[in-house]
């Protein structure tokens, strides 16, 4: 960004004085000069409040340990801490009481004539293969029928994501206080363990993210294991190993790629049913790894943003720079 | 299986109480890892293995690293190690 005024001319103005002001550099004058005598006396009498405070602070911190912990001569606050314990108890005896009573009053754990059981889990259990294609149900159920929820939860996470990043990032005034200078540890035991269990992890993350319209898992279930294997891998290796593949870009790209085709392809599949349009892509065979239409490359976005999501947010929560 | 399912059940139980009641924080959260745990196994006599999957991973897994990291952040814990570390 180039500025137009230059800098000598800009400290001349107003506004950069108020910006100076702003941020508590200096007082705010009025005048372009302050006389060095006032400076001088302002100095002096700067000190002399401080001192002020400073035995007031002493004094009152005195005196309010005495008013509070001189329980004996103190009949308010021993009566009001008796009072706070009967009331925290009562308080504690009639949530439970309540929740008890709510859990009670609930149908039976697995009634068939539970109101969970209407047309509507009855629609998803007979059509939901003959329409999503997905052998799994809940899988067939969560990226098909209600695939905008997942959608934002998905969106979810991003934002909770770009909020961690926001707060925590650039760490810079503890600069000699970060993970980093520790690196790499070279923990024989720990690099041992992780050079044999990253793979399978890893492995299996994948597998469940693929597999995950076939059996149990899911995009979720999948991101969040290969996070926990990332950063395992980044406890055994360091930063140094990880950064060359992933780093706070490589994140923001892959989950707005993701969330993008996530999007593309909910859009397109919402478009289509919504106007009742027969849709290009096809179901396949139920069983097959390549069947059940857009769910396995839902599947592959919502475990990219995840498995993302995971290990940045181990890497925010550490001391020092991503 | 009753049996063992009643036997989770109060194991979990007994981590909440404990984990609410510990002084250390990082027992705490080592309680609350083990609370996932048996959650997940519940999950899957519950016949639900997708949950148990996500339980196994997120619960014990993940959230237990990110409360770790944050105590530590917070230098609530590894306060022996400092010593060692300057010794480095």
């Amino acid at each position: 960004m180039s500025r137009k005024v230059s800098e000598e001319e800009y400290q001349r103005t107003f506004s950069y004085k108020f910006s100076r002001w702003l941020e508590g550099d200096e007082i705010f004058p009025c005048d372009d000069t302050v006389d060095s005598k006032q400076e001088g006396i302002r100095k002096e009498n700067v000190r002399r409040d401080e001192k002020l405070l400073r035995r007031r602070k002493e004094r009152e911190k005195k005196n309010l340990v005495k008013r509070v912990y001189d329980l004996e001569h103190n009949t308010e606050i021993r009566i009001f801490r008796k009072i706070y314990r009967i009331f925290s108890v009562l308080f504690c005896v009639f949530l439970v009481a309540m929740l008890l009573t709510a859990v009670s009053a609930l149908p039976d754990f697995g009634n068939a004539e539970n109101p969970v059981n209407n047309e509507v889990a009855a629609r998803y259990i007979e059509k939901g293969l003959q329409e999503t294609g997905a052998v799994n149900i809940v899988t067939g159920m969560i990226l098909d029928y209600r695939a905008f929820d997942t959608l934002g939860e998905s969106h979810v996470l991003f934002i909770a994501t770009c909020t961690v990043l926001i707060l925590l990032r650039n760490d810079k005034r503890n600069e000699e206080r970060s993970d980093r200078i520790h690196e790499p540890k070279n923990d024989v035991i720990l690099q041992t363990v992780a050079r044999i269990l990253v793979p399978p992890v890893f492995i299996f993350g994948i597998y469940v993210i693929l597999a995950g319209h076939l059996g149990p898992g899911g995009g979720f279930s999948g991101g969040a294991v290969i996070g926990a294997g990332l950063i395992l891998y980044l406890n055994a290796f360091g930063f140094k190993k990880t950064e060359k593949f992933f780093t706070a870009k490589t994140y923001r790209r892959i989950s707005f790629c993701a969330l993008a085709c996530y999007s593309i392809a909910k859009s397109y599949s919402f478009y289509t049913g919504a106007n009742h349009i027969e849709s290009v892509i096809p179901l396949g065979k139920p069983g097959a790894i390549l069947s059940s239409g857009l769910i396995l490359l839902l599947n592959i976005c919502v475990g990219t943003v995840v498995a993302g999501t995971m290990y940045t947010f181990y890497v925010m929560f550490r001391k020092g720079d991503y | 299986m009753t049996v063992f399912t009643c036997i989770l059940l109060g194991f979990l139980v007994v981590c909440a109480v404990a984990a609410s009641l510990s002084k250390k924080l990082l027992n705490t959260i080592l309680i609350f890892m083990s609370y996932s745990l048996v959650m997940s196994i519940i999950w899957i006599l519950l016949e639900s293995p997708d949950l148990a999957i996500t339980e196994a991973a997120v619960g014990a897994g993940v959230t237990t690293v990110l409360f770790l990291v944050t105590l530590k952040k917070i230098d609530a814990i590894m306060k022996k190690d400092e010593g060692e570390k300057k010794d480095e």
